[in-house]
């Protein structure tokens, strides 16, 4: 008995002795991930299969504010090097000195040259030719959304279903003739945010680049253009104060547009699964075409991206993880299940048979994924910029103080220069 | 039974008060051991340093973390204020000199925000400065008409005390959200007001709406502290000196003006560098509620401070410290200036020597004391220190008169 009491004891010892080391085998990672509707349900689903099939690897998503944790927090953690080894972003080129190149760990990087093609050099630095970071989780564009409903109830002909070719201001005509005949708080909405003016912008002529590819806004005059539209209806009520005057950073306008508050709403393809779910068919919600003007009918790409982090202590893990959720059975089930346009060529290519009945959310996808075709250069240019956040944000919060006439027309414009100019020479070291 | 001067006085009878007595005896030597056991540790070092210098022993923790957390964060801001770029660690950021502190101050005409360079620290500053003097008014006005009114008789006082009190407890994002929920568009108020009839009014969205708003939210969030320390004033003031006026034939009005507000003066003082120091500082708040909007109406210093340091999109941590050195350097001065106000005027006879100073926190409501000495408490203390010249223990201040109503003192 009193063998069995010491044997046992000796092997309870070993036991604990050896848990450590089984510990010390399992890698931890951590993914800061931000959700706008169901992504980290369906991208922790996706890790937990791959924690089964790499038992060594155990990866925690941390789940974060858009605002306060990835435009806000994320920065400053990366550049004390306190990041984390994985992280979904959206400023893609902004963070690039902080990104990995996978290149020397992955076991086929021709397989995301020829799936990721031109989106892959959004994560590189300005001038960088190579590299791959990470890969898109989604593709983006904006475009309008317009509750359908409202404009039969008005009796009031949806302006694109007799032209593909409607311009802001018939567009703006109709949402206010709806709106006044059914009483509706917002005739226009459009998410605060200088990525989603951009487009509109670009379609009345912005250039956003001088010859030497440097951001300029002043002097631009479809910029200006634009921006005075945009001003004129904050003034004329088409467009509610409520989102770009009294916010600070980015707001949306999804939950007044899913309120019937909205006749007209400009944001873009990543609502399209939150509408899905928090709207579903109770009315008829309709992606339109980018409305025209003399740049053309363009709405910005962009999207998100899972990036990896230089400071990992793990690049062959995190390497691992990558190829796992890039891989096109394993993106195209995220893209399915998160109603989210792939930007993965083979993909695009066999389609998406994206995970819903709802006919209103399948024909928003189509849309969406028809208006890539029609995105002008300078959307692509804009987006591919590095520091493209710097004239997004800049233009959002001057056109503000010209919304409340804080500033006019002009001296926002300049102001927006000098912003962008102040803040790149801080980047460059003062 | 409590009496007024909070001592505590039972009979003890029954195996209960046997079992109090016995813990109390337990509690008693418990500490008479571990009083004993610091000694045999501090002897030696006092032995070692000496009596004069055994002092500085004692300090030395709380130095440390002073000097960490405070000291040391203070000399790197200060020196960051003379960097630019956009690294975080200072041995990696561009000496600039006097750079920041140019630019900021790099204006045509400094009362034309827009004339300036950097036009948001301008706006920020008149801003605060606009805030602080309405809102600093507004909140020592207020605080002394709801001190007179609780401290005189009125039904259910002690109930409204605690009830002027109770928005100090909560947190300023609790305060903001909550008056969101009733100021916006579709919200509380408004609902209201539609349903009288009236038209929907932009709360937030109008400029003179939204900065009337702030200052009054700020007001109704902080007003119960500011009451509760001049009610403890007004119950320090003698009732022999109102009868000895009734005697004279003085009526409520000269009562007030010539016996209540000398005698309160100094610690309106109290209230007025308190409320001035918290004032300039406004930020959490206004940014849930309002996030500086509309445009940049209700967007103070301290926001932009935050901004330029943390939320935009290229971090200028060096234009950030500096911002924020002369934001302290202006709090530095406020406080000398009043403090020296509040000297002055101890030297121009209106104190009450004949009485220990205000007795705040003795019998307050054991919630409530934690919060009130763990925020504006060290404050208090030391201000008040400072005006009676000697050292205030915290049980001297007695926030009682809030709480309770022992009857008798009024």
């Amino acid at each position: 008995m009193r063998k069995i009491t010491i044997a046992a004891i000796l092997a309870t010892l070993m036991l604990a002795l050896s848990l450590p080391g089984l510990a010390q085998d399992v890698v931890e990672l951590r993914m800061t991930w931000y959700t706008d509707g169901n992504e980290d349900e369906v991208m922790r689903d996706l890790l937990d299969r791959f924690e089964m099939e790499n038992s060594d690897i155990r990866v925690v998503m941390d789940n974060v504010p858009y605002q306060a944790g990835i435009l806000e927090a994320l920065p400053v953690q990366l550049a004390a090097g306190e990041g984390p080894d994985m992280a979904r972003v959206t400023n893609l080129g902004g963070l690039a000195e902080f990104y990995l190149d996978l290149t020397p760990h992955l076991s086929d990087p021709d397989y995301w040259l020829d799936s990721f093609g031109g989106t892959l050099g959004w994560l590189r630095q300005a001038g960088q030719m190579e590299g791959i970071h990470g890969f898109p989780t989604q593709l983006t564009i904006t475009g309008p959304i317009i509750n359908r409903t409202l404009f039969e109830q008005a009796g009031v002909a949806v302006p694109s279903d007799a032209s593909d070719q409607v311009t802001w201001e018939e567009w703006a005509a109709a949402a206010n003739e709806v709106a006044d005949i059914l009483e509706i708080p917002f005739p226009m909405a459009m998410d605060r945010s200088g990525h989603r003016f951009a487009g509109p912008a670009i379609s009345m002529g912005a250039k956003y680049f001088d010859d030497e590819g440097h951001p300029l806004v002043a002097g631009d005059e479809g910029f200006r253009a634009m921006a005075e539209l945009f001003v004129n209806w904050h003034n004329e009520g088409t467009m509610p104060l409520e989102i770009w005057a009294a916010n600070t950073g980015y707001a949306g306008a999804n939950e007044e547009f899913g309120n019937s508050q909205v006749v007209f709403y400009m944001s873009g393809s990543w609502q399209v699964g939150q509408f899905t779910d928090q709207i579903g068919d109770a009315f008829d919600w309709q992606v339109v075409p980018n409305p025209c003007g003399p740049g053309g009918c363009t709405g910005m790409p962009g999207g998100a991206s899972l990036v990896a982090i230089s400071d990992t202590e793990h690049p062959a893990e995190v390497a691992r993880v990558m190829e796992y959720l890039a891989r096109e059975d394993i993106l195209g089930e995220f893209s399915a299940r998160t109603l989210f346009i792939p930007a993965h060529r083979g993909l695009a290519t066999s389609g998406v048979d994206f995970d819903t009945d709802l006919e209103l959310a399948k024909a928003a996808l189509g849309v969406f994924t028809a208006q890539v075709g029609t995105l002008e250069q300078t959307a692509f240019d804009l987006q591919g910029y590095p520091f493209n956040f710097l004239v997004f944000n800049a233009a959002r919060d001057r056109l503000t103080q010209a919304i409340v006439g804080e500033l006019t027309l002009d001296e926002a414009i300049e102001r927006i220069q000098e912003d962008v100019d102040e803040q790149l020479a801080e980047q460059m070291g003062g | 039974m409590t009496t007024l001067d909070g001592n505590l006085q039972t009979e003890r009878k029954g195996p209960l008060s046997r079992l109090s007595a016995a813990l109390e005896a337990g509690a008693g030597s418990l500490f008479a051991w571990l009083m004993n056991t610091l000694e045999i540790l501090v002897r030696p070092i006092e032995r070692w340093l000496g009596m004069e210098r055994i002092g500085y022993f004692f300090i030395l923790p709380n130095l440390l973390i002073f000097g960490v957390f405070v000291l040391f964060p203070m000399l790197l801001n200060f020196y960051i204020s003379f960097t630019s770029g956009t690294e975080i660690y200072p041995q990696h950021r561009n000496f600039v000199g006097f750079g920041n502190y140019e630019f900021l101050f790099d204006c045509e005409n400094v009362f034309e925000p827009n004339s300036c360079n950097e036009d948001l620290f301008w706006r920020g500053v008149f801003n605060t400065i606009f805030f602080v003097v309405v809102q600093v008014s507004g909140m020592v006005a207020v605080s002394l008409v709801t001190a007179l009114v609780l401290n005189g008789k009125i039904r259910a006082r002690g109930f409204f005390r605690s009830v002027f009190f109770y928005p100090v407890l909560l947190s300023p994002v609790v305060v903001a959200l909550v008056w969101k929920w009733i100021l916006q568009r579709d919200g509380v108020l408004n609902s209201i007001l539609i349903a009288l009839g009236g038209d929907r009014v932009q709360f937030l969205v109008n400029a003179d709406w939204a900065t009337l708003w702030v200052i009054v939210i700020s007001i109704w969030a902080l007003m119960g502290f500011y009451t509760l320390i001049l009610l403890a004033g007004l119950q320090a003031i003698p009732g022999e000196l109102y009868e000895a006026g009734q005697i004279d034939g003085t009526g409520r009005w000269q009562s007030f003006r010539f016996i209540t507000m000398p005698l309160l003066m100094p610690t309106m003082f109290v209230v007025l560098v308190l409320s001035l120091i918290r004032a300039v500082q406004v930020f959490d708040q206004v940014y849930a509620l309002t996030g500086g909007g509309p445009g940049t109406t209700t967007h103070f210093i301290v926001q932009y401070i935050y901004t330029v340091g943390f939320s935009n999109t290229i971090k200028r941590f060096g234009l950030a410290a500096a911002a924020s050195v002369l934001l302290g350097a202006t709090l530095l001065v406020l406080t000398l200036l009043q403090l020296r106000a509040v000297r002055s005027n101890e030297s121009g006879g209106v104190r009450h020597e004949h009485r220990d100073p205000p007795s705040f926190t003795k019998h307050l409501h054991p919630d409530a004391r934690p919060h009130a000495l763990a925020s504006d408490g060290p404050a208090v203390l030391f201000v008040v220190a400072l005006r009676h010249g000697r050292h205030v223990r915290a049980g001297d201040l007695g926030l009682d008169v809030f709480f309770q109503d022992p009857g008798g003192v009024d």
